[in-house]
């Protein structure tokens, strides 16, 4: 049987009016129980290599959609295993590239483009939404067991003893990491603790950092807003020094983005803004001195460079796999005073330094 | 493998070991390996490895742990104190931060 790729739209469960975009992960269909449920490639193609790129940098992440309900992988007949997963495509793709020669079904909930671990915080992938998507599609009449897997970092959001009463499905927590599902199938549910774990290893934040980069380009400008001021006078080498305290500035933005992920482990304390003050500082102090800085300028540039990365730092608690949120709040509350400190007195540093010989 | 820890981490986490029947339901959602299960009863095995995510009280089948759960994300506490999100992590909706 085949269909083109028109008719392969209307036939998907609970349409909605989402940007999806691109369908190219549904090859074909799948017939059991008297249903057509569209089935996934486990193969990305360069279009969804490209997306994950383009979300990286923080480009159309909201709408970075996949329709939600109830696809096939393989073969899947009615005792094959469930696996929930979220709507985000980046965490869709990540699931279904795992997935080969695996047959499967795959319930993707309405967690509003956003990724697994995050979507249970906030609820979305929660009990709720779980409950009513089952009853939607009523799986109960696709699978002919009661289990459902769900990816391990969905627990904050569901409770399985109450999805279990309210649908009648078990929920079986899965591994962390989708890389680790077919040992996990394979091995009949069961996950050792290095699958239970998250890990955040170098690769993990790297990638983390160009959008770090994109969000930061605010305190670009604040930076060379800065460095305008301190490299006057307009005379005696303003274009030299404009372009030293730039560039030490700006490397200040873009060490606190991209290096600060990087160096996370290696960095002094435990508070983020401390991490992002030590790097700032001792960037500011090697940048004040191969920019041959006045004093005042160097101090200017040391208090500046140390906000910025402390900044940056504090923020990367977002993105980081194991901030709590009592320590954060801490962080701020102490923090971004300090750091409003330390700039504004980088700023009159700056100005005292550009009007006088210190 | 590497364990992180964070200022405050596991402070607000409380197990109660009457009420624990030992199932393992939170060595099992837990995604920092907090605790393990001896002698029929859960235990926490290092409180400074948790990131209060809420995972465990919310899966208990008993009620026997508590965590005061919420986002460690600076943008969203930031956003929340200046009245832009109500509670919890809006960053995905503002696209101001890369959290979430």
């Amino acid at each position: 049987m085949t269909f083109t790729r028109v008719s392969a739209k209307s036939l998907l469960v609970d349409p909605s009016p989402l940007t999806v975009p691109n369908e190219r992960y549904v090859t074909g269909f799948v017939e059991s129980s008297g249903r057509l449920t569209p089935r996934i490639g486990t193969r990305l193609g360069i279009a969804d290599i490209a997306g994950a790129w383009r979300v990286r940098l923080g480009i159309g992440r909201g709408r970075y959609r996949v329709r939600p309900g109830l696809y096939a992988v393989g073969a899947p007949t009615p005792a094959s295993a469930v696996l929930v997963t979220a709507n985000y495509k980046l965490s869709f793709d990540e699931l279904r590239k795992r997935l080969s020669g695996i047959d499967a079904w795959i319930v993707v909930l309405d967690t509003k483009g956003v990724n697994v671990w995050c979507a249970a915080g906030k609820g979305s992938f929660g009990t709720k939404e779980l409950v009513e998507r089952l009853a939607k599609l009523s799986l109960k009449e696709v699978v002919a067991h009661r289990i459902i897997v769900l990816p391990q970092l969905a627990a904050p959001g569901v409770s399985a003893v109450e999805v279990a009463t309210a649908s009648g499905f078990r929920v079986v927590y899965g591994p962390v990491r989708a890389a680790d599902l077919p040992a996990f199938l394979e091995s009949g549910m069961k996950k050792d603790a290095a699958m239970r774990t998250v890990r955040f290893g170098l690769a993990d934040r790297a990638v983390l950092g160009p959008l770090e980069l994109v969000h930061a380009w605010p305190l670009a400008g604040a930076a060379l807003a800065l460095a305008l001021l301190s490299a006057l006078p307009f005379s005696g080498g303003f274009g030299s020094r404009l372009s030293a305290i730039s560039s030490v500035l700006i490397g200040s933005v873009v060490l606190g983005s991209l290096g600060f992920p990087i160096l996370l482990p290696a960095l002094p304390f435990r508070s983020f803004a401390l991490k992002g003050a030590a790097l700032g500082t001792v960037w500011g102090l090697a940048g004040s001195i191969l920019a041959a800085a006045r004093p005042l300028g160097g101090v200017s540039l040391v208090l500046a460079s140390s906000a910025i990365v402390s900044y940056l730092g504090l923020n990367f608690t977002g993105s980081s796999t194991y901030t709590c949120q009592t320590g954060t709040a801490r962080e701020v509350k102490l923090g971004i005073p300090a750091m409003i400190t330390a700039a504004a007195l980088s700023v009159l540093a700056g100005g005292i330094s550009a009007f006088s010989r210190y | 493998m590497r364990e992180w820890r964070y200022l405050l981490n596991g402070s607000s986490l409380a197990l109660d070991a009457e009420t624990c029947i030992g199932c393992g339901s939170c060595v099992e959602v837990c995604p920092h390996d907090v605790f393990l299960v001896e002698a029929g009863k859960a235990r926490i095995r290092d409180r400074a490895l948790c990131m209060e995510c809420g995972a465990c009280s919310r899966n208990c089948p008993v009620g026997a742990l508590g965590v005061s759960s919420g986002v460690g994300c600076a943008a969203a506490i930031i956003a929340g104190k200046r009245g832009l999100a109500s509670s919890g992590c809006g960053c995905s909706t503002d696209s101001s931060s890369s959290c979430c």
